[in-house]
């Protein structure tokens, strides 16, 4: 990736194929808006994009601090863009406070654009700098273009008579301006989108307009002098359709609601205010016409109490939160693991423990997911990778629910909820439909709501079905009739056959995502990490690496023949948004040796972390600084063998001896 | 209550093949067949009509009632409820919880079924102790009760649940007790409210609370202590030798003298159910030296939870197309034509 300090002094056309900006600012400079506006306009220009908000998790922090700075990245280029980028090729820092808390991410020769009306004793005193950095010399190994921007705002919008507190809120549409000219954009959806947004106060759409070419025109007549230059990004080769930007939150919504449509239920979302899951209880409360009922629940357990509710009625019961929410509704996710009802479950995961970091992002759900709850209750997860992965993971994760008679987790975490990226406008006719089928009709001559069909799952009746009143429960069932039913042996022929249930749910063979079958090395991700694992992977292959990426979205069950695939490659590299957790799942149910590389910063992997890890797997190999790992051969053992994983055997369904058929004579459900 | 077209049946369709186990003399069993037999006077269908329970003895009930039953858990089984009801608001839902169950654990979502008005009738027994957990005080208990868990005697003041109905919005309470041959119309006027139906049930726990009510439950010689209210009746007891006025210096309650019947010239008070100060006068009346109110205490119903979800959806969704593929596509959207971008 090349920096914006590259571009030749002369001329516009060459560019590099990919650019970093990071706009930052106090809470109050609306710096999430001004790049969720820079994202359309990159999207419209045809660029590929990332993107990654961070924002503090107080509303209206004080004015001018350290902590109440928000930012937004964002990565665009002429190919293809996997991350947010690792560090910014140009930072504008709206205030002290901005420049102090985003500095060190910015590459060296990088371009800092600041605003000197905002560099204030006052202001400078609150980030806690002694003298003005602007001033001295202290950005020496950076370009920095510092002019006034809160002067220039104000003058570009007195026409419209606001008083200077109200003109100052111009200032990011100013600053947004600025970089549509840098980047060569059209401001006119910008125009468009402020005449919307500001449809009943004509004047304030006016004055932002007038802010923001004011920010073009000033970037027009400056270039002429000092570091600031034009770049024009061409557009990506992409694929030819419909596109359109989109975040996690809303790719899950849409997801819920294809899932609700492939199985022809309506859809009942139960949910209760949390960071950072609340946006799909937002997209899907304007969505009702899709037979959607969205619930405000009192809190997270009466949450997932009314989707299991619903669910019970006959409808897609869904619900939604982060870690500490998913906690809550553990002990109801388990009844609807004991009543064996279609659920669906959101874990939009946020950095933990406890209430932990609400605006940051981490995978440390995990554990959670695949084992925390209580009693043996095996509940399939799934994760999502990217912004629109979580579409399609949503769609799979209805479909589970409904064809295996479960409850889902399905994991994406704060980053995928808030990050953008564009997306293919999938066609939904493309998607195999799975029709809920509810029973209406004994299938023998008694009621057997207990007795599985060839998938194990339990039939789903509806109460208001004449003559099929039965009692569903969280206490054990007897395996036919679900009557209570206490005694040892059916309880242990219950617990195997939920067991074997989940355990049995038919998901896709595990893909290599870049790379070859067999290597030296696999690095095994799952969720967010995937972008800059693949570019990472990439990076090492093009030094002649023999490394291969795997990115896994089955998390539980796992894809049968993960375990083969992983004792090809003579190491297992884990890259985790947490201290090792799926790397456990994975020596658990493989017995690999594979390797954690953790980080809990709040703040996603960078490129260059994971390229660092991975060069040390690997010796003299030209521009790699690594060799620390060597080479094991010995450490995967052979399965073939006879030394079985004892997990995922096989066997079909009720096939294994441990399962006795019992009265069961039905051969369908027995030899399935 | 939701039964359009009224179906025959008797105490025995009612009746599921399920051994009862709660303790023998238990007051559950009294209250069970109560609701077996008011259910056919009500012409309900077995098919149309769910039980929702929690935890705690009295959560069993669903697994004796031939109709469709779902024992959730502790104290969550209103919210539930409040799912099955919003997704199909025909089928005819009887909670049922207890003092620990509705109270302790489950006190928040009882509040909100409450507030919210979800059209079912939530049967609270109260036994004033944790009986399947063996013994415990509960959030009823009335201070100074021993338990294991309070082997000196309870020193937190017990929750009235008619109170914390009223206090949470509901439009509807009605109070009896287990053994009581008025309970069935106190089930049948529940029934009747087109809302979230509150009724206190009192329940004799044999073995950990036993006779806890027999001051006004007695199977003798308590009637006196009871005042059944019937809308537009006035407010007798004993006999019809006392009755309920209103002390209008202290605007409170006062027991007076009935003497020859006339009522109205002692004060004595028409029931209005629909009357919320009444009804409040009513749940705060100390026992003792008042009666035990009993019956219909209020009745005042007001748009249900599900009519005004159902009612938003329709609005909301009047017009609009529920096409998926234009779903996709709508909001910031460009084209990619070959290699060439055309913004849209």
């Amino acid at each position: 990736m090349a920096t914006a300090a590259t571009v030749p002094q002369d001329g516009l056309p060459q560019t590099p194929d990919a650019i970093v900006v990071r706009f930052a600012g106090d809470s109050g400079d609306g710096m999430q808006l001004t790049g969720g506006q820079f994202t359309l306009s990159t999207a419209l220009a045809g660029n590929d994009l990332a993107t990654f908000p961070d924002f503090p998790a107080e509303i209206r922090a004080p004015q001018g601090t350290l902590f109440g700075v928000s930012a937004f990245q964002i990565n665009f280029g002429s190919r293809q863009i996997n991350t947010a980028g690792d560090a910014p090729d140009v930072l504008v820092a709206m205030n002290p406070a901005a420049l102090k808390t985003n500095l060190s991410a910015l590459k060296p020769g990088g371009l800092i654009i600041a605003d000197t009306g905002a560099f204030t004793k006052r202001n400078l005193d609150k980030a806690k700098y002694d003298s003005n950095p602007l001033e001295d010399d202290s950005l020496a190994k950076f370009d920095v273009l510092a002019f006034d921007i809160s002067e220039k705002t104000i003058e570009a919008v007195k026409p419209y008579g606001l008083g200077n507190k109200d003109a100052l809120r111009s200032k990011n549409m100013w600053t947004l301006g600025l970089a549509l000219w840098m980047f060569d954009r059209d401001r006119e959806p910008i125009h468009d989108w402020l005449k919307a947004k500001f449809k009943s106060k004509p004047d304030i759409a006016d004055a932002n307009i007038a802010a923001l070419d004011a920010g073009h025109a000033y970037g027009e007549t400056a270039e002429l002098s000092g570091p600031m230059k034009q770049m024009a990004m061409p557009p990506v080769e992409s694929e030819p359709g419909l596109y359109r930007t989109i975040t996690g939150a809303e790719a899950v919504s849409l997801g819920l609601v294809a899932g609700a449509q492939l199985a022809e239920l309506p859809m009942f979302f139960g949910g209760y205010p949390i960071t950072p899951a609340s946006a799909i209880l937002h997209h899907l409360a304007r969505l009702k016409e899709f037979g959607v009922t969205t619930f405000q629940a009192e809190d997270e357990i009466a949450a997932v109490c009314a989707a299991i509710g619903a669910s019970y009625a006959g409808q897609l019961g869904v619900t939604s939160s982060s870690g500490p929410g998913i906690a809550l509704k553990t002990e109801a996710i388990g009844l609807g693991i004991m009543t064996e009802l279609p659920l669906v479950v959101v874990n939009s995961q946020r950095g933990g423990p406890s209430t932990g970091l609400p605006t940051k992002t981490e995978q440390s759900d995990l554990y959670q997911a695949v084992y925390g709850r209580n009693g043996d209750a095996p509940m399939p997860v799934i994760a999502a990778r990217s912004p629109s992965d979580a579409f399609e993971v949503a769609i799979e994760a209805c479909r589970i629910a409904i064809q295996y008679m479960t409850p889902v987790m399905l994991l994406t975490d704060g980053y995928i909820a808030n990050a953008a990226e564009p997306w293919k406008v999938p066609n939904p006719a493309d998607f195999a439909p799975f029709p809920a089928k509810f029973l209406e009709q004994p299938r023998g001559e008694e009621l057997l709501p207990y007795k599985r069909d060839e998938r194990g799952g339990r039939p789903w009746i509806k109460p208001g079905t004449p003559g099929m009143m039965h009692r569903i429960g969280g206490i054990e069932k007897h395996e036919q009739t679900g009557n209570i039913d206490y005694s040892p042996d059916n309880h242990q022929r219950m617990t195997d056959l939920r067991k074997a249930k989940v355990e049995n749910i038919a998901v896709p063979d595990q893909e290599v995502a870049l790379g070859e079958n067999t290597g030296t090395l696999a690095v095994v991700g799952w969720g967010s990490t995937y972008g800059p694992i693949l570019q990472a992977v990439r990076r090492a292959q093009a030094k002649g690496c023999s490394v291969s990426h795997i990115h896994v979205r089955h998390i539980w069950p796992l894809p049968k023949n993960l375990g083969d695939l992983l004792r090809g490659f003579d190491h297992v590299l884990v890259p985790e948004m947490n201290t090792g957790q799926f790397k456990t799942v994975l020596r658990d149910q493989f017995l690999v040796d594979a390797q954690p590389l953790t980080k809990t910063s709040g703040q996603p992997f960078q490129i260059a972390e994971l390229e660092a890890a991975i060069a040390k797997y690997f010796d003299g190999i030209e521009g790699n600084e690594g060799g620390d790992v060597a080479v094991n051969d010995q450490q995967l053992p052979n399965l073939e063998s006879g030394h079985d994983d004892g997990s995922y055997s096989e066997a079909p369904f009720h096939g294994d001896g441990a399962v006795p058929s019992g009265e069961d004579t039905d051969s369908e459900v027995v030899n399935q | 209550m939701n039964a359009p077209v009224k179906i025959e049946t008797t105490l025995k369709d009612w009746e599921t093949d399920q051994e009862v186990r709660w303790c023998p003399g238990c007051g559950d069993y009294a209250i069970l067949k109560a609701v077996q037999r008011t259910l056919p006077q009500l012409g309900a269908d077995p098919a149309n009509t769910v039980f929702i329970s929690g935890i705690g003895c009295s959560s069993r009930f669903p697994y004796y009632m031939e109709t469709y039953g779902f024992h959730t858990i502790h104290g969550r089984a209103p919210a539930v409820a409040t799912g099955v009801k919003l997704a199909n608001p025909d089928l005819d839902i009887w909670l049922v919880t207890g003092d620990g169950d509705g109270l302790s654990i489950g006190g928040n979502h009882l509040m909100h079924v409450l507030r919210r008005n979800v059209n079912m009738q939530i049967m609270l027994f109260n036994n004033e102790i944790y009986g399947l957990t063996k013994g415990q005080a509960s959030p009823t208990s009335r201070e100074g009760t021993k338990s294991p868990s309070s082997p000196l005697g309870s020193v937190d003041h017990p929750a009235r649940p008619a109170a914390f109905a009223l206090g949470s919005g509901a439009r509807f309470i009605g109070r009896g007790f287990d053994v009581s041959k008025h309970l069935p119309e106190v089930l049948k006027a529940a029934h009747a409210h087109e809302g979230a139906a509150f009724i206190e049930i009192f329940q004799n726990c044999i073995v950990y609370n036993k006779d806890v009510f027999d001051d006004f439950a007695a199977p003798k010689g308590a009637e006196d202590r009871q005042l059944w209210l019937e809308d537009g009746k006035p407010m007798l007891f004993a006999s019809d030798s006392k009755g309920i006025a209103l002390d209008r210096d202290a605007l409170a309650l006062k027991v007076v003298d009935v003497t020859d019947g006339d009522w109205e010239g002692a004060g004595v008070i028409v029931h209005d159910v629909t009357n919320r100060s009444i009804a409040h006068m009513l749940i705060e009346m100390p026992f003792g030296p008042f009666p035990m109110a009993l019956g219909v205490l209020y009745d005042d119903p007001r748009p249900t939870f599900e009519s005004a979800v159902l009612a938003e959806r329709e609005k909301a969704s009047a017009g609009k197309e529920a096409n998926l593929a234009k779903l996709l596509g709508t909001g910031q959207t460009w084209t990619v034509s070959g290699t060439a971008q055309d913004p849209v």
